[in-house]
């Protein structure tokens, strides 16, 4: 027997699995990204990049598992990871640009998170990267929502 | 069975991605120091350092010390024997890098009993006495003067030694020193000019050997 054609259903699947896997790495390379800036860098994270951590690192594990075998399922237990996530990001974001200001920023102690600490190409700071990731990752799972449901 | 694979292979990939990116950001950092000990070579060692050992001794340790450090307490008897073990071939140069809170006070109390010839028995009896004087990685002057005694010490002088401001220079150089170096953390080594690749006793056993080697061809 030969494989003609793929059944409708079972492509949709196979997108729906490449999305997911998307997701993953983007929080995986977030994952490796945030231990090289503290472990190998030796940077201090900031009390707003540790909660995004809290979002991210997760990410990385429970992802993989709605891979093998594939369960679309995942997408419930990881969208709140990755919208929350996002939020804080956002809330960082905002306080870099100055829009929140700097007495409401929850951390007084340590390192403030209002500090810049690494910039590339003039505009690319680690909120930014975040967030990008946070949103993408958003983006991709909400995909794979909607593949499910058609 | 091919997105195992697909699976497998990025995972790996990221991996390898991140441990090549820390070892060249590590050695980049290596590069970076070895160059900097090397363009500030006056920064090392200074004339009012306090040294220990034959001075013409082909190999020179200098060594940033913090006297409330736990680390620069374990690692002080283990100079000593490396000392002990090639006698008049290694000199031990300290600087002063008092990163814990309060411990610019006690390097005022080492350079005060140097004034009286016994910078070397304070620091060991200090060192020792370490945990006492030292609670929570915070210096405190008071709890010291009680662990000085049987020394021979003219405390007295020694307290109004310590605001000198010949010693609070000796203090502000070694700082100012520390920071050209990039020295960050205590203990810090120089051997021969050259920092420590990586930090641990053994690297530095290591660079002391190779140095010990080279002298004696």
């Amino acid at each position: 027997m030969t494989v003609m054609e793929l059944p409708a259903r079972t492509r949709n699947e196979s997108t729906a699995w490449m999305l997911v896997f998307g997701a993953w790495l983007i929080a995986s390379v977030s994952t490796l990204g945030a231990l090289f800036f503290g472990e190998v860098m030796h940077l201090p994270p900031c009390v707003l990049c540790w909660y995004q951590r809290i979002f991210m690192f997760p990410l990385a594990l429970i992802l993989p598992m709605g891979l093998f075998p594939f369960d679309r399922k995942v997408v419930r237990y990881a969208l709140p990871l990755a919208v929350l996530g996002g939020l804080f990001a956002a809330f960082h974001l905002l306080l870099l640009a100055g829009v929140i200001p700097e007495n409401v920023q929850p951390c007084t102690q340590g390192v403030p998170c209002s500090e810049t600490v690494i910039e590339w190409f003039g505009f690319v700071t680690i909120p930014l990267l975040s967030a990008a990731a946070f949103s993408i990752i958003t983006a991709l799972l909400i995909a794979t929502h909607l593949r499910g449901s058609k | 069975m091919k997105q195992k694979t697909l699976f497998i292979v990025a995972a790996v990939v990221l991996l390898l991605a991140f441990l090549g990116g820390a070892l060249a950001y590590k050695g980049e950092k290596r590069d970076q120091s070895a160059q900097l000990a090397d363009l500030n070579r006056e920064a090392l060692v200074r004339m009012h350092s306090p040294t220990l050992g034959k001075a013409d001794a082909p190999v020179a340790i200098v060594e940033f010390l913090d006297p409330a450090c736990e680390t620069c307490r374990a690692f002080y008897p283990r100079v000593k024997e490396m000392m002990a073990a090639n006698p008049d071939q290694i000199r031990l140069v300290l600087r002063y890098a008092p990163f814990h809170e309060g411990s610019d006070k006690l390097v005022a109390v080492l350079e005060a009993a140097r004034k009286q010839g016994k910078f070397w028995p304070v620091l060991e009896a200090l060192l020792t006495a370490q945990a006492d004087w030292a609670p929570n990685h915070t210096a405190q002057t008071d709890l010291v003067w009680k662990h000085l005694e049987g020394l021979g010490l003219d405390l007295a002088k020694m307290q109004a030694d310590m605001n000198s401001p010949e010693i609070a220079s000796v203090i502000a150089q070694d700082i100012e020193d520390a920071r050209t170096l990039n020295v960050t953390k205590t203990p810090e080594f120089f051997v021969n000019g050259k920092p420590l690749p990586s930090f641990g006793y053994e690297q530095l056993k290591a660079l002391v050997d190779e140095a010990l080697l080279s002298a004696q061809r």
